[in-house]
C-alpha cells in the first residue's frame, strides 16, 4: 500500500494518561523507533489495521501537559500540531486523557480542539475512575465538550474497539473554538490571520505566543511577528496565564456538572497510604535500597548464564564457519573481526533486557516517581537529579543498559551530566582487570582480623569509581549553562498494576534500538581493532612464519610454535607498532610497549586487557586463565633494573586507568546513540583519559 | 502572607497567586489555579522536595518552586 492512502494518526495526551499503553494496543509489534526529522527526539510509531480494511499510522507524541514545550521532547508536539506542512502532521488527532483526573487532562484537550484538527477524546483509566467513585455523564460531557468520547480500559482492552471504529468515521471539525481567544489579542490575531493566511485564531495566537520557538517559520517571518506584537502590545506571559485560566474555568464548570463525586473526600486513598511508607524517613530508603540491591544483583547474577550461552553460541558459530572456509583473510575477517563484534553486541542484551524489566516495572508501578521524590534533594547537590539514581547505580553492572536509562530524565542539562558520568562507575568488565592485577600484588592476608586485604582494594577501587562520578557531575554543574530553566513539577501518578505487555514491548524496543544502533558502531571499530591487531607492514611481520620458526627451534611442538607466532604476529602488528609509539607516553604511568598494546586493544572492552596479555606474552589458550596469567606476569623482568616488571606500583597505577578510562568502544556508542552526535562522547573519551592518565601518573610515583 | 513552602504536613490553603511569572504559567497548567485548595500531603525526608494534593491528584514541587505560590491568610 503506498504510503499516501494510509491516513496519519497522531496519539496526544498527559504523561501518566496511559497513553504509550494505548499505542501498544492499537499497534502491537507493528511499531518502531525511529527519528523525528531534523531533531533530537525518538519517534515511535506503529500500524493498526482500522475495521474498514485501511491501515493508520499511529504517531505515539511524547506526553505533555499543555500545547506551551517545557522540555526539547515537547517541542516536537506544537512543532507538528501547528505545522500542517510537516511531514508527520495528522489526519486526526486521539486525545487520551486520565479519566481520574480529568480537569487537568483536559487542558491540552481545548488547545488542541481550538487548533481546528479533526479529533477524538478517550477517557483513559475508566476502572480506576470507577474505583475512585467517579461518576462520570459520558453524553453530557461529550455535548458540553463537542467531541465524540470513547472511554477506554487500557488495561483490559475495553473500548479499543469502538476507538478503532470511531477512527473510521469523518470526524467533524467543531465550527466554533471552545475558547475563544480572540478577545485576548484581537489586533495581533487579526495582522497574523492576513500576514500568513490562517483561518483559525488559535493558531495565529500560537505564532504569537510561540514564534521563537517554531521551527518552520524563517527569521524574516518571525521579525513580521515579533513586529506584530510590538505594535499591538502583545506580551507572552500574561496573556498565556490568562489563556490558561480562561480555559479552566469552562473546564472546571463542565467537569464540576458532569462528574459527580461520591467518595468520602477526607478518607485516605490506597495511593495515599503507600505513600506514607515508601517515603517515610527510614522505610523508605530501606524500601528503595533494598530495590536497587536487587536490580543490581539481578544484572549481575540473572544475566551470567545467558551471556555465557550467547558468547558460547558465536563462538561455536565462528568454529564452524572457520571450519568450512579456506584460512586466509576471508576466514579471519568473518570470525575474528565481524562474528567477534556481533558477540559484543549481542552479549549485552541480557542485561540490557533484566534492567529494563525492572526500569518498565517500577515505572509502570508508580513507584518510580517517588525514587525520584526521595532522592531529589541529596542528588541534586552534586549537580544531578533524583532521576539520576537509577543509571549510576545500574552504572556499577553496565554503563550501555544504564545510559540508555536516563531517558526519562526531562532535564536535557541533568540528563547529559548523568550520562558523562556513569562510565565513571565500576562496571562488571573491570573485574577481570582487577582480579588479575589485585592477585599479582595484593598479598592475601586479613586486616584487623575480619577483612580481606584484597576485597578492601577491590571496594576501594569501587568506591573511587563513584567518586570520580560524583566529583565529575559537581565540576559539570558548575560548567554547563542551563538551556532552559529545568522545573521539578512532577506528577506522583496513583499506583497501579504493570501491564505485563508494555514491559515485553519496553524489553524488545530497547534491546532492538542498541543492537540496530550501537551495534553498526561496535562491529565496525571490533573489525578496525582486528585490522590493526592481526596486520602489519613491517618485513618481521612478513616474514613472521620463517622467525618465529627459527626461534622456537626445529624441536618445539606445533602448539608452542602456534602461541609463540601469534604472540610475535601481534608484536609486529600495526597495533604493536603502535604500542611502541605511544611508549614513551605511557612510560611515565610505569607500562611498556606490550601494556601499550593491551589498552589499544582492550579499548574494545575492558575485558580484552586479559586476553591480550596472554598473546603477548605467549599463554596457550588453553592456559588461558588467571592463574596462569598471573604467574607469567609475576615472572616478567623490567629490562632496565632487572626486578619484577609488575611492581605494585605498575599494578595500582594500571588498575586506576582502568577505573578512569573510557576503554570501551559500546559505551562510547551507546553516548553516541543518546546524545544523537559525536561531540559528547569525543569530550567524554578524551576527559575520561585524561583523568586516568594524570591519576595513573600520581599513582606510580606514590607507590613507586 | 503565607507561601506554599512555609504549610505544615497535612496543612491546607487556598492559593492566593505567584510570586514568579514564568513559573507561575507553569504551575497553573498543572492546576494550581488561584482559588484552589491545596494540601501538603508528603514531606521528602530531607525537607525537600514536598507533594501537594491538588486539582484531585498529587503533585511534587521543589522547596524553591512551593515558595513561589502565595497562600491566602
Amino acid at each position: 500500500m503506498a504510503s499516501t492512502d494510509r491516513i496519519k494518526i497522531a496519539l496526544v495526551g498527559n504523561p501518566n494518561s496511559g497513553k504509550t499503553t494505548l499505542f501498544n494496543l492499537l499497534t502491537g509489534l507493528n511499531q518502531k523507533t525511529g527519528n523525528f526529522p531534523g531533531v533530537t527526539v525518538d519517534k515511535k510509531s506503529g500500524f493498526s489495521k482500522l475495521p474498514d480494511g485501511t491501515t493508520a499510522e499511529i504517531i505515539d507524541l511524547p506526553g505533555t501537559y499543555s500545547i506551551y514545550p517545557k522540555t526539547l521532547d515537547e517541542q516536537i508536539v506544537q512543532d507538528i500540531l501547528l505545522d500542517p506542512e510537516h511531514s508527520q502532521y495528522p489526519d486526526k488527532v486521539i486525545v487520551v486523557t486520565d479519566a481520574s483526573n480529568l480537569k487537568r487532562n483536559l487542558l491540552l484537550f481545548t488547545q488542541i480542539r481550538d487548533l481546528g484538527i479533526p479529533l477524538v477524546l478517550v477517557l483513559n483509566m475508566i476502572d480506576v475512575a470507577q474505583l475512585k467513585k467517579l461518576n462520570i455523564d459520558l453524553r453530557g460531557l461529550s455535548i458540553d465538550l463537542g467531541v465524540k468520547i470513547i472511554p477506554t480500559n487500557s488495561h483490559s482492552g475495553d473500548g479499543i474497539a469502538a476507538l478503532k471504529e470511531a477512527l473510521t468515521q469523518p470526524l467533524v471539525k467543531s465550527k466554533r473554538p471552545f475558547y475563544d481567544i480572540y478577545d485576548l489579542a484581537p489586533k495581533t490575531i487579526d495582522a497574523i490571520k492576513t500576514e500568513f493566511d490562517l483561518t483559525e485564531n488559535y493558531r495565529a495566537y500560537q505564532y504569537a505566543q510561540q514564534s521563537v520557538r517554531l521551527n518552520f517559520l524563517n527569521d524574516k517571518e518571525k521579525e513580521r511577528i515579533a513586529k506584530i506584537k510590538d505594535e499591538n502590545g502583545f506580551y507572552d506571559v500574561p496573556t498565556q496565564s490568562q489563556e490558561t485560566l480562561g480555559r479552566y474555568q469552562f473546564i472546571s464548570d463542565i467537569v464540576d456538572r458532569n462528574v459527580k463525586n461520591s467518595r468520602d473526600p477526607l478518607k485516605k486513598s490506597v495511593s495515599q497510604k503507600i505513600d506514607r511508607v515508601v517515603t517515610h524517613p527510614v522505610f523508605g530508603y530501606l524500601i528503595f535500597f533494598t530495590v536497587l540491591m536487587l536490580i543490581f544483583q539481578a544484572i549481575f547474577a540473572w544475566a551470567e548464564g545467558p551471556m555465557n550461552l550467547i558468547e558460547g553460541s558465536i563462538a561455536e558459530f565462528s568454529g564452524w564457519v572457520k571450519g568450512i572456509l579456506p584460512e586466509g583473510i576471508l576466514s579471519d575477517l568473518l570470525t575474528d573481526g565481524v562474528l567477534a563484534g556481533l558477540a559484543g553486541v549481542l552479549v549485552f542484551i541480557p542485561q540490557i533486557a533484566i534492567l529494563f524489566a525492572f526500569i518498565a516495572l517500577l515505572e509502570e508501578s508508580g513507584y518510580m516517581s517517588r525514587a525520584v521524590f526521595l532522592m531529589d534533594k541529596l542528588m541534586r547537590k552534586v549537580g544531578l537529579n533524583g532521576k539520576s539514581v537509577v543509571p549510576l547505580i545500574s552504572g556499577m553492572a553496565c554503563a550501555i543498559p544504564a545510559i540508555m536509562a536516563t531517558r526519562n530524565i526531562e532535564s536535557w542539562k541533568d540528563r547529559l551530566i548523568t550520562i558523562f558520568v556513569t562510565p565513571f562507575m565500576s562496571c562488571s568488565a573491570r573485574l577481570p582487570v582487577y582480579a588479575i592485577l589485585i592477585g599479582l600484588v595484593v598479598p592475601e592476608q586479613q586486616v584487623l582480623g575480619i577483612f580481606n586485604l584484597q576485597g578492601l582494594v577491590l571496594q576501594a577501587l569501587y568506591l573511587l569509581g563513584f567518586l570520580a562520578a560524583i566529583g565529575s557531575a559537581y565540576v559539570m554543574k558548575l560548567i554547563l549553562k542551563a538551556g532552559q530553566k529545568s522545573y521539578f513539577i512532577m506528577e506522583l501518578p496513583g499506583y497501579k498494576i504493570p501491564s505485563w505487555k508494555n514491559i515485553g514491548l519496553t524489553i524488545y524496543d530497547k534491546s532492538k534500538t542498541f543492537v540496530l544502533e550501537a551495534g553498526k558502531i561496535i562491529i565496525a571499530i571490533s573489525i578496525v581493532l582486528w585490522v590493526l591487531a592481526s596486520y602489519g607492514f613491517n618485513d618481521n611481520f612478513r616474514n613472521a612464519e620463517e622467525n618465529v620458526r627459527q626461534q622456537v627451534g626445529e624441536n618445539a611442538s606445533q602448539e608452542e610454535y602456534e602461541v609463540a607466532l601469534s604472540s610475535y604476529k601481534l608484536e609486529h602488528s600495526v597495533a604493536g607498532s603502535f604500542g611502541k609509539i605511544i611508549e614513551p607516553a605511557i612510560r611515565p604511568l610505569g607500562y611498556d610497549w606490550k601494556i601499550g598494546i593491551a589498552l589499544i586493544t582492550s579499548f574494545a572492552a575492558r575485558e580484552v586487557f586479559v586476553g591480550t596479555m596472554s598473546t603477548i606474552y605467549s599463554i596457550g589458550a588453553s592456559d588461558d586463565d588467571e592463574v596462569t596469567i598471573r604467574e607469567r606476569l609475576r615472572e616478567e623482568k623490567n629490562p632496565e633494573t632487572g626486578g619484577p616488571m609488575y611492581t605494585p606500583a605498575v599494578a595500582f597505577s594500571l588498575m586506576v586507568f582502568y577505573a578512569f578510562a573510557m576503554q570501551c568502544m559500546s559505551t562510547l556508542a551507546i553516548v553516541y546513540r543518546e546524545t544523537k552526535g559525536w561531540k559528547w562522547p569525543i569530550i567524554q573519551t578524551v576527559y575520561m583519559t585524561a583523568v586516568a592518565y594524570i591519576s595513573a601518573f600520581i599513582t606510580y610515583n606514590i607507590f613507586s | 502572607m503565607r507561601s506554599l513552602a512555609e504549610l505544615k504536613k497535612n496543612e491546607r490553603g487556598i492559593i492566593n497567586g505567584f510570586k514568579d511569572d514564568s513559573l507561575s504559567v507553569k504551575l497553573i497548567e498543572m492546576g494550581c489555579l488561584p482559588g484552589t485548595e491545596v494540601s501538603v500531603d508528603l514531606i521528602a525526608p530531607f525537607g525537600d522536595p514536598i507533594a501537594i494534593g491538588v486539582s484531585g491528584y498529587c503533585l511534587s514541587l521543589r522547596k524553591d518552586e512551593a515558595a513561589c505560590i502565595m497562600i491566602e491568610d
